[in-house]
C-alpha cells in the first residue's frame, strides 16, 4: 500500500527542473505580493502569470481537482459571510457609495462592496495555482532541503522529511493492529455504539504508540551512528545547484514582488487599495 | 597488511544505569586488523551490548557505568565521541527498515556524507560507486517501500561503506531475511571483507548460516562473559555450543548422533572443509539403522481451500488457484518469500479480506459469510510482534479482553482465563502488569488471549522470529504441547529448522501460487522448490550428497525421525 502525502509524479520540464529553493522563493514572493496588494488589476496580472506557470508545468487538472473543489467551497463561504457581517465595508474603504440594488436597509449592494469582495477572493484564488505548483512539482525530499537552504534549521526540516518517510509505515502498522484486534472481536464498524467504538480505537492506539516510540528510539540511534547533528550545517544529496533558469525564475519572483510594492507606492499613492471611484 | 589490534577490551565491564546488575564482566578481547569474527550468544547474554560499546552508542547514547578500558583503533572510546567513532566503525543494524532514514536509496546512502558537509558532486559520485559495490546502483531513486528486506539491508550496508570505515559491525544481519537472502548477505559481507580488507564483526545467533563463508574466530558470550574464543573447527570439536543454548550446525549434530568423535582435525567448522572420508562410513552406517515410528491415523479435514483466488486490484492476482487440505490436529508451516502471498492467505482465512473466487471450507462448510468476529472464535491469529497486539496494561485484562467483548458472564471469564493462563504457564503472573514480562512471555500472553476463545486452529505469523535457540525451543515445545491437546497449528515462517523439526506438513507459496505441498523433508531437499521459494537446502541434504548416500531425502528424514523418536524419548 502506498500512502503519499502529496501525489508527486516526476516529469521532465522547465518547471520540474527548477530547484526546490527557487520554487519556494517564487512561491513566497508571489504570495506576499498578492497578500500585500488590494489592487485587482495587479492581482489579476499575478493570477494570469501563475496560470501560465501552471500550464508550463504540464500538471494534469485531475491532480488538483479535489483541492480546487475545497478552495471553491471555502471561497464561496467566505464571500457570503463577509457580506453578511460587513455589507458596507467597501464603502468604508473607498469612501463613496454607488448603490446597485438593496435587499433591505442594512443589506445594500454597492459597487464598492462588490469590488472589495471580488478583490479579496481573487487574492486567495490567485495563490491556488502557485501553491499547487510548489507542492506537486517539488520532490518531497527536496522540500526539506529547500526549506533548510531558505534558512530553517536542518533538524526541524529533517523531522519533516522523516515524517514523510515513516508516515506510510505507521499507517500500515495501524491497519495490521486493527485487523488483529478485530479478530478478537473489537468492532470498528457503525454497528457498534459510538462510545464503545472510541474505546476500541484506543485499544489499537496503545500498541501503535508504544511501537512507534520503540521505532523512534531505533531511528535516533541509527542517525547518531551516522553522524547526524555533528555540524551546525549539513549538505543535501538532493539539493540542486542554482542554474540559469533558477536565477531567471527568482528574478521574476522578485520583480512581481517589487511590482506589487511599486503599484502601492507610486500608482495608488501609498494606499494598498486601488480606488477607481474617486477620479 | 599489518595485523595490529583495532579493538582491545581490557578488563572491561559495563552496567546500564537502569539495571541492577552489570551486563558485561571482565571482558578481555582483542580483534586484529583484517580479522573476521562472529560473536554468538543467547538473547540477553550481552552480545549486542558489546556491539554498542564498539560503535559508541555506549556510553554516548545509552548511558551506564564503564569499568576497565576499550580502545578502538588505538583510542580510548570514553575519550572520543560517537561521531569520531563512527569514522572507524560502520554499523549495520538488525532492523534495516528503521535504519533507512532517507526517502530514497540514494539519499539514504548519502546520509552520513550529508552530515559531514561533503559537497554535492563528490557525494553523488561516492554514492554511485558504493551503491554499485552492493549491487543497488540501478535503484538509486527507489523509495524504501519498493524494496525487499534484503535490498534494504544492502542499502544500510552501503550507507556505512561511504565513510570508508576500517571496521564493519553487523548486528544480527540475518534476523529479518529469508534463508536464501541471508545466504546472499553473508556472501556479500565476505566479498567486501576480502576485497577491501576490512575488519568484520558479525553478531548473530544463527551460527550455521554465518558459517556459510569463512570466519577466523567464533567468540561465545554467555551471561556477560566471554566463555569461548576459538576457530570454527575447534568450536565444533569442543561441543560448548549446545550447553549454552546456541544451535550447532545440523550436520555436526548428525555426526554426533552417528557416534563420530568430532575433533579439530576433521575440520568440521564448515561443511566445505569437512574431511568427508573420515566421517563417511559411520554416517552411512547410522543412516541405515531402522527406527520404529508411530503410524498416525488419518483425521478429518479441518480447513481446506478450493480453487481460491484473491486480488486487491483487478490488475494483479495476489493469490491464484489456491488448493490445500489441512487435517485436524496437524502442525503445518506455510513458507515462501516476502510478498509471495503467505500473509494474504492468513488474512483471507481470518476474513480480513475476501476471496474473489473459490472458497475456504471449515469442516466442509463454506465460510464465505462468516464475519471476522465469528472466525475469530475458531481461528486465533497471533501476530509476529506481541507488542502490536497487547492493548491492556494488566495480563489478566489482556487475556480476558476477547471474552469481555463478547459479553461472557464474569465467573465464566475468570474460569476460562485461568485455564488459558495455566496452559501457557502464565498462571503465577496472573496479577502482573504486561510490562514486567520478557518478549517470549508476552508472546505467550498473546497466545493465551487467543486460546481463551477456545479456537480450533491457531495461525501464527513468524512465531520464532528473532528468538535464540533456547527461546525458540521454549516456544515451539509449548506450541507442540498445544498441538498434542488437539489444536491445529498453522505457522507462517522463514525458519527452516522450525519446518524441519516441528511441522511434518509444509505448504510453499511462490508468486501467489502453491508450488509445493508435502512433507517438510521432501521440500527442503527439493532443489527446484527451494530455489524458487528462496529457501535453502538443509545442510543435512548437502552432507548426504557429500557422503554419497543413495537416498539423500531418506537421510534427512532419518535424522528427523531419529531426533524425534530416539533423542527426545531419552530426554
Amino acid at each position: 500500500m502506498k500512502t503519499k502525502l502529496f501525489d508527486y509524479i516526476e516529469r521532465d520540464n522547465v518547471i520540474f527542473r527548477l530547484s526546490g529553493l527557487t520554487k519556494l522563493i517564487c512561491f513566497i514572493c508571489m504570495t506576499f505580493s498578492v497578500m500585500f496588494s488590494y489592487d485587482i488589476r495587479y492581482i489579476l496580472f499575478v493570477t494570469v502569470l501563475s496560470c501560465i506557470f501552471f500550464w508550463m508545468s504540464k500538471l494534469k487538472f485531475r491532480q488538483i481537482r479535489l483541492m480546487l473543489i475545497y478552495v471553491a467551497i471555502f471561497l464561496a463561504l467566505n464571500f457570503v459571510l463577509t457580506y453578511l457581517f460587513s455589507p458596507a465595508y467597501g464603502t468604508e474603504i473607498y469612501g463613496t457609495t454607488h448603490e446597485l440594488f438593496r435587499f433591505s436597509n442594512r443589506y445594500t449592494v454597492t459597487e464598492e462592496q462588490l469590488l472589495y469582495q471580488i478583490t479579496k477572493i481573487m487574492k486567495y484564488a490567485s495563490m491556488v495555482p502557485m501553491g499547487m505548483l510548489f507542492l506537486l512539482t517539488t520532490n518531497p525530499s527536496e522540500f526539506a532541503a529547500s526549506l533548510n537552504r531558505a534558512g530553517v534549521s536542518y533538524k526541524a526540516t529533517y523531522a519533516l522529511s522523516l515524517t514523510l518517510r515513516y508516515f506510510p509505515d505507521i499507517i500500515r502498522e495501524y491497519n495490521d493492529i486493527a485487523l488483529a484486534q478485530q479478530s478478537r472481536g473489537l468492532d470498528f464498524s457503525k454497528k457498534e455504539k459510538f462510545g464503545q467504538r472510541v474505546k476500541n480505537v484506543v485499544a489499537v492506539m496503545v500498541p501503535l504508540i508504544l511501537s512507534t516510540l520503540e521505532r523512534i528510539d531505533l531511528i535516533s540511534n541509527a542517525m547518531d551512528l551516522r553522524s547526524f547533528g555533528k555540524h551546525k550545517k549539513r549538505t543535501w544529496y538532493v539539493a540542486e545547484p542554482l542554474k540559469r533558469n533558477d536565477f531567471i525564475a527568482i528574478a521574476i519572483g522578485l520583480l512581481v514582488l517589487l511590482g506589487s510594492l511599486a503599484m502601492t507606492f507610486f500608482v495608488n499613492g501609498g494606499s494598498r487599495f486601488w480606488n477607481p471611484f474617486i477620479k | 597488511m599489518d595485523k595490529s589490534p583495532v579493538i582491545e577490551f581490557k578488563n572491561f565491564g559495563f552496567k546500564y544505569f537502569a539495571q541492577m546488575e552489570p551486563t558485561l564482566y571482565d571482558i578481555d578481547l582483542t580483534i586484529n586488523r583484517g580479522e573476521k569474527v562472529v560473536i554468538v550468544g543467547p538473547s540477553g547474554s550481552g552480545k549486542s551490548t558489546i556491539g554498542h560499546c564498539i560503535n559508541g552508542l555506549i556510553p554516548f547514547s545509552l548511558k551506564g557505568e564503564i569499568s576497565g578500558s576499550l580502545k578502538v583503533c588505538g583510542e580510548e572510546t570514553k575519550n572520543c565521541d560517537i561521531f569520531s567513532l563512527s569514522k572507524h566503525v560502520g554499523t549495520v543494524l538488525q532492523d534495516s527498515d528503521g535504519q533507512f532514514v532517507g526517502l530514497s536509496v540514494g539519499e539514504d546512502i548519502a546520509f552520513a556524507l550529508e552530515n559531514d558537509l561533503v559537497p554535492v558532486d563528490e557525494m553523488r559520485e561516492t554514492v554511485k560507486r558504493v551503491a554499485d559495490i552492493v549491487d543497488m546502483g540501478g535503484h538509486l531513486k527507489s523509495s524504501p517501500h519498493e524494496l525487499s528486506g534484503g535490498q534494504k539491508q544492502r542499502v544500510s550496508f552501503a550507507g556505512v561503506m561511504v565513510d570508508d570505515v576500517d571496521i564493519l559491525l553487523f548486528d544480527e544481519p540475518l534476523a529479518n531475511l529469508d534463508p536464501a537472502t541471508g545466504k546472499t548477505a553473508i556472501a556479500l559481507i565476505d566479498d567486501v571483507w576480502r576485497q577491501y580488507e576490512k575488519t568484520v564483526i558479525i553478531i548473530e545467533h544463527r551460527l550455521e548460516d554465518v558459517l556459510y563463508r569463512d570466519v577466523d574466530r567464533i567468540i561465545v558470550i554467555s551471561e556477560g562473559r566471554i566463555v569461548a574464543d576459538m576457530t570454527p573447527d575447534e568450536m565444533m570439536a569442543s561441543g560448548v555450543l549446545p550447553g549454552l543454548g546456541i544451535r550447532e550446525p545440523l550436520y555436526v549434530t548428525a555426526m554426533k548422533y552417528a557416534g563420530i568423535d568430532v575433533t579439530p582435525d576433521i575440520h568440521a567448522g564448515r561443511l566445505e572443509t569437512l574431511d568427508i572420508d573420515a566421517v563417511k562410513e559411520p554416517l552411512l552406517k547410522w543412516a541405515a539403522q531402522k527406527i520404529d515410528r508411530e503410524i498416525e491415523e488419518e483425521r478429518p479435514v479441518i480447513l481446506e481451500a478450493e480453487d481460491m483466488d484473491f486480488q486487491y486490484t483487478s490488475r494483479r492476482k495476489i493469490l491464484q488457484n489456491i488448493n490445500f487440505k489441512i487435517h485436524e490436529g496437524e502442525m503445518v508451516s506455510i513458507v515462501g518469500t516476502n510478498g509471495a502471498g503467505k500473509s494474504t492467505l492468513a488474512k483471507v482465512i481470518c476474513g480480513f479480506v475476501h476471496e474473489d473466487k473459490g472458497c475456504i471450507k471449515y469442516y466442509g462448510e463454506n465460510i464465505k459469510d462468516w464475519t471476522i468476529k465469528e472466525r475469530g472464535e475458531r481461528f486465533g491469529y497471533v501476530m509476529q510482534n506481541p507488542n502490536q497486539m497487547i492493548s491492556k496494561p494488566m495480563i489478566y485484562d489482556e487475556v480476558a479482553l476477547g471474552l469481555t467483548i463478547r459479553g461472557v458472564p464474569q465467573e465464566q471469564i475468570e474460569e476460562r482465563v485461568n485455564q488459558a493462563l495455566r496452559v501457557c504457564g502464565l498462571y503465577p503472573f496472573k496479577k502482573w502488569p504486561v510490562s514486567a514480562l520478557s518478549f517470549g512471555q508476552k508472546k505467550r500472553v498473546t497466545i493465551a488471549s487467543m486460546l481463551v476463545l477456545d479456537p480450533q486452529i491457531l495461525i501464527l505469523d513468524e512465531p520464532t522470529a528473532g528468538q535464540d535457540y533456547r527461546h525458540y525451543t521454549d516456544i515451539m515445545e509449548f506450541l507442540k504441547s498445544l498441538n498434542d491437546k488437539g489444536v491445529t497449528i498453522i505457522m507462517i515462517t522463514h525458519d527452516m529448522h522450525l519446518m524441519l523439526e516441528y511441522t511434518p506438513h509444509a505448504i510453499v507459496i511462490h508468486d501467489g501460487q502453491i508450488i509445493g505441498d508435502s512433507t517438510a523433508v521432501s521440500i527442503l531437499t527439493n532443489e527446484e522448490i527451494a530455489s524458487k521459494a528462496s529457501l535453502k537446502l538443509t545442510s543435512l541434504y548437502d552432507l548426504a550428497l557429500k557422503i554419497g548416500a543413495d537416498d539423500p531425502e531418506g537421510f534427512v528424514d532419518h535424522f528427523i525421525t531419529y531426533e524425534r523418536e530416539v533423542v527426545r524419548r531419552e530426554d
